[in-house]
Formats: C-alpha cells, sequence, structure tokens
C-alpha cells in the first residue's frame, strides 16, 4: 500500500470532472445519440435560457424527458450505494463489508416480489399507471422492515452487537430469498419476468416522481456521513477504542443502520439491485486515498456516482437498441476487478 | 484523580472483582501484577467505564465516570487496550492523530504533538509506513503513541491505563517503552500499567498492586510487595529476591 494520494484535492478534482464527464455522456448518448453540445445547449433550455438551432427542441424533450432524470437517478443510487458501502465497512469494521450484510437489499427484494407476484395474482384493483409506485414503495418498506428486525436482533443488554447482527442478516437473507423463490413460483410468466429483470437492476425506469425520495435520502445520507468521519475513523479501531477516544458508539451504530437502510432503501426502490458498487467503490477509493473517511467519504460520493453513471452508458449502448439490465454490467465489471484487486495485496 | 470505592464487578455471571479501593496519584507509575485470570483486565475495565460495576463506583475527579460527557473524559483519561485490531491501511502518523479526536486543537499542533509521542515510543522510523505492514511489536508502540498524544502533554488531571504495553515487545523496548511510560508519568499523569514481567515492574512502577482471584493481596511500594511470601501465595512460585547490584530495587529470580 504505496500509493495513497499526498494531495486530497488533485483527487476529489479529478473524480468530480470524472463525475462531470460520466454526466455529460449519460445525457448524450443511448439509442439515439446527441451532439455532446446539444446535450449541454438543452440543459440551458431546460433550466429557462432562451436558445432555438436545429434539433434543440428534440434534444430538450429527450434530455428533459428521459436522460436527466435517469443520469440523476444514476448520480444518486451510486453514490448512495458507495457511501451505504463506506459506512458498512466501518461498522463491521471490515474492507469486505456490503450493505446487504444488514438485510435491507434482501428485504427490498422480497417487498418487490411481494408487488410483483401479489399484484398480478390479486392486485386487479391497482392501476397499471401506479403500479411502479406501489412496487417502489413496497421494496423500500421491505428493506426497512428486514433492517429493523436485524437490528432488534443484534440489541442486547442495551448493546448493539454487530457479529450478531451479521449472522442474523445473513439467516433473515436466506429467509427472505426462500418466500422470493416461493413466489417466484407462484408467479405467472409475465410477473417472473419482471421480477427477474428487477432484481437485475436498472435506470430504465427514471422519471421525476421516483427520482424525488430518493434524492432526499442521498442528501441526507451525504449531509451527515461526513459529519461523523472522525467517529468513524476511531470506530475502525474498535468499539471501546472508540468509547475510550470519548465517541457515543452506541448512537453511531444505530445511525449508521438507519442511514444505509434509508439510503439502500431508497436505492433499491428505485432502481432494482446494483451489486458490488457499495463493495466494490470503497475499496478502490481506499487503494488511492488511504482509508481516512475525511477524505474516502466525499471521495467514495463521486466515484460511485461515476461508476454507475458508466456502468449504464454500457448497459443502454452495447446491446442498443436494446437494453441490458445494469446488475449484469457492474456484475460484469466488478466481479473480476475485485478478484483482481483481491489477489493484488491485502487490503 | 482516579478512584476505585469498594469496587465489584460481574462478568457472565461470575464475580471477577471484589472490594477493590485504590487511587491512582499524579505521576505514579502503579504496576497491576498477578496470574492469569486474576481480574487485571477486568480492573481495567472497569476503571475506564466498560464494564460497570456492581458494587462501588469510579470516580474522575470526585464525579462519577458515567456522569462524564465523553469527549471531556477522553481528554482526561486514555486506555490502551491488549490487542487493538484494525484492518485499514492507515499509515502509522493517522493512528496516532486518532488521540487527538476528542480535541480541537488545530491541525498543525496535532502533527508536532504526533511527532512527539512517535518519538517518545520509539517508532519516529515508522511514520509514513502502512498500520498493516508493521510487527506486532511495533504496532503496540503505535499504539502507545497514540494514547501518549490523545493526553500529550501529561498533567497532574490526566490518567492513563495500559494493558500489558510491553507484551509483544521485545527486551530493548519493554525496558525503553517502561522508561517512555515513566517519563511521561513524570508530566504529572496518573499512569496504571498491567505487567507480568516481575523484573520490569520492580524497577519502573512507584507502587504494586498484587492481584489474586479478583481481590487485592498487597498494595505498595515494590520492597514491600515483592517478597517471597505474598508472591508464593499470589503465583504459586517459589522465588528468591535479592537486591539490584546496580539499581537496589528488588531482583525476583525463580528457585
Amino acid at each position: 500500500m504505496s500509493a495513497f494520494v499526498r494531495r486530497p484535492r488533485v483527487l476529489l478534482i479529478a473524480l468530480t470532472l470524472l463525475l462531470l464527464l460520466a454526466f455529460w455522456l449519460s445525457l448524450a448518448l443511448g439509442p439515439l445519440r446527441l451532439p455532446l453540445v446539444d446535450s449541454l445547449l438543452a440543459l440551458l433550455r431546460l433550466a429557462g435560457v432562451p436558445l432555438s438551432g436545429a434539433g434543440l427542441e428534440q434534444a430538450e424533450l429527450i434530455v428533459g424527458q428521459i436522460r436527466l432524470p435517469r443520469a440523476l437517478l444514476g448520480l444518486a443510487v451510486g453514490s448512495v450505494l458507495a457511501l451505504s458501502g463506506v459506512a458498512m465497512q466501518a461498522l463491521f469494521r471490515n474492507p469486505l463489508a456490503d450493505p446487504g450484510l444488514i438485510g435491507v437489499s434482501s428485504g427490498a427484494a422480497l417487498g418487490a416480489a411481494l408487488a410483483i407476484v401479489g399484484g398480478s395474482l390479486f392486485g386487479a384493483g391497482v392501476p397499471p399507471e401506479e403500479s411502479p409506485y406501489l412496487l417502489s414503495a413496497s421494496a423500500f418498506a421491505g428493506g426497512l422492515a428486514v433492517t429493523a428486525l436485524v437490528y432488534r436482533l443484534g440489541r442486547r443488554d442495551g448493546q448493539t452487537r454487530v457479529a450478531t447482527m451479521l449472522l442474523a442478516g445473513l439467516a433473515l437473507s436466506a429467509l427472505a430469498g426462500a418466500a422470493i423463490g416461493l413466489f417466484g413460483y407462484l408467479a405467472d410468466d409475465a410477473a417472473l419476468r419482471r421480477l427477474t429483470f428487477w432484481n437485475l437492476g436498472s435506470l430504465s425506469g427514471a422519471s421525476y416522481a421516483r427520482l424525488w425520495p430518493l434524492l432526499l435520502a442521498t442528501l441526507g445520507v451525504a449531509l451527515w456521513l461526513p459529519r461523523r468521519a472522525g467517529a468513524l475513523n476511531a470506530l475502525l479501531l474498535g468499539e471501546s477504542e472508540a468509547r475510550h477516544l470519548g465517541f457515543e458508539v452506541e448512537r453511531l451504530k444505530r445511525e449508521l443502520v438507519l442511514c444505509t437502510a434509508l439510503g439502500v432503501g431508497a436505492a433499491v426502490a428505485a432502481a432494482g439491485l446494483v451489486g458490488f458498487v457499495g463493495l466494490l467503490v470503497p475499496h478502490l477509493l481506499r487503494l488511492l486515498c488511504g482509508p481516512d473517511h475525511r477524505l474516502l467519504l466525499p471521495a467514495a460520493m463521486l466515484g460511485g456516482a461515476s461508476l454507475l453513471l458508466f456502468a449504464d452508458l454500457l448497459a443502454r449502448l452495447l446491446l442498443a437498441p436494446a437494453e441490458l439490465p445494469l446488475g449484469i454490467v457492474t456484475a460484469l465489471l466488478g466481479a473480476p476487478f475485485f478478484l483482481w484487486l483481491l489477489r493484488r495485496e491485502p487490503l | 484523580m482516579l478512584q476505585a470505592e469498594r469496587l465489584a464487578v460481574q462478568r457472565g455471571g461470575r464475580r471477577v472483582l471484589s472490594g477493590i479501593d485504590l487511587e491512582l496519584r499524579p505521576g505514579e507509575l502503579l504496576g497491576v501484577l498477578g496470574p492469569n485470570g486474576a481480574g487485571k483486565s477486568s480492573l481495567l475495565a472497569a476503571l475506564c467505564g466498560e464494564l460497570r460495576p456492581l458494587e462501588g463506583q469510579v470516580r474522575l475527579d470526585g464525579r462519577p465516570l458515567a456522569g462524564w460527557p465523553g469527549p471531556e473524559r477522553a481528554r482526561r483519561l486514555a486506555v490502551l487496550p491488549q490487542s487493538p485490531a484494525l484492518e485499514f491501511a492507515f499509515r502509522v502518523e493517522e493512528v496516532v492523530g486518532f488521540g487527538r479526536l476528542p480535541h480541537a486543537s488545530g491541525r498543525r499542533r496535532d502533527a508536532e504533538i504526533v511527532a512527539r509521542a512517535l518519538a517518545a515510543a520509539d517508532a519516529t522510523h515508522l511514520a509514513g509506513r502502512s498500520y498493516l505492514t508493521l510487527s506486532g511489536g511495533e504496532r503496540q508502540r503505535v499504539h502507545l503513541a497514540r494514547v501518549m498524544a490523545q493526553l500529550w502533554p501529561g498533567g497532574a488531571q490526566q490518567v492513563l491505563l495500559l494493558d500489558e504495553p510491553t507484551s509483544m515487545l521485545d527486551p530493548l523496548h519493554q525496558h525503553s517503552i517502561l522508561q517512555a511510560v515513566r517519563e511521561f508519568a513524570g508530566q504529572g499523569t496518573a499512569v496504571l500499567a498491567i505487567l507480568h514481567d516481575l523484573n520490569l515492574a520492580a524497577r519502573y512502577c512507584d507502587r504494586l498492586l498484587l492481584l489474586a482471584e479478583g481481590c487485592m493481596q498487597a498494595l505498595g511500594c515494590p520492597e514491600e510487595v515483592l517478597r517471597a511470601g505474598p508472591l508464593k501465595a499470589v503465583f504459586g512460585l517459589d522465588v528468591l529476591v535479592q537486591r539490584h547490584p546496580e539499581r537496589g530495587h528488588p531482583l525476583i529470580v525463580a528457585r
């Protein structure tokens, strides 16, 4: 571990530029390719600047209705997943921890399965245009409920035991998996297909209405976590050590779980299950900037957002005009890279 | 100053400490000796508030420990645990810098204190290295520097609790580190250290506490505590006690 960036500002500026590039390309590229300049001009028009030009109206329509909400969704999902990954790795004091460990992802998947299959079995009353919102709400609620249960199971004598939480998370995830399997067994073909695609994640359902709750959750996590950077550093030494350094560890753990449940729950509700971002991004950035949370948190936020936007670009370009599920792309990119990291040096 | 009154502690339904009356004194290095399972670590955990007492209480400056706000307490009381587990590649000076987290003394002052604490723990040459590449003994010295940085420069208001600070050190560093701890105590800090080596305890400690089965067996200066009788009673070990030919402190040799 030699290559810590000595100038943190340079890293943050580079990551910001990378994110801007990813965002820009996300507005311009797709089944219908817009000139790069036009996508920016369209953004200006959306912001109310009176510009006119050939094809700008069409560009404004595409950017405004489809690509801008999609890019914002990708930005929020990527940054909140990466931030939650950092939070969980600090909570479990293990660089291999993943936001899914506390049951939020499997709970959300269960909620989604309930909405999709339950909807197709009994839900004749739900109008089709509202069913995506029902799905999101159900996924979010499922994530929160399972995480709350994992947290409860980890509590004893007024203390949260992270090792117990980890095991409870594993057991409840297995239980949720069984229930999802049962739903899949009961589902008709259309519902099964929806369920499968939802489990692979996608940004294609992006709309402003589905964006707001996630943007709020992301903003909350992004504002709150960096304020705890010092406490997170201390927590890596151990819980007693953090207490000896004057931090209220029980409260911190509670806040970390809540933060992850809200952030990951909202991300999964909006975009389905997108794997590897929460594990990979913090890992990769620790290689570049070291484990200090004061730098790692903003870096992970920027890096996670960039990675997700680039992955989504691949998802929509590789088989254009068809679209690959996003989770396939992140896993295809993430898993080999992660293996390479593991082999390269112990973190 | 840190004071324990009629302290009794339970762990897993078993009483591990009882009737502990102890006061740490400013500027003094107090050594705690005793066989495995005598309650040494429990005593340390109770003195820093990690274990709630079953009876009695621990006061810092006359105020019960639980009544201290976290950061304020951390500026007064630092604890070196036996084997800190850190799985992340922090640089050595970052780890030592964690000791400054309860303070708001500014980056420049913190860096200066970190450098001095590293020097005190004979770890200056480790600066810049990743914590994960260090040996067990090097890590122990880095953590000692961290807890000294937490109280730096030390004073009569402060308390440092050390759980086997020399357990992983080579013979030279066992001496140089205890010498450094002594000098740190010389600035006024009250230091309690759990030790296993009777001769190191005899040489560096002002007072010794002999603990067996959770009870205080002897408390006093090394000459009073390190006698063949009490040592046989507590450790079951037959020893000869002589005087160090140059320094005059007790020298303990197994028979």
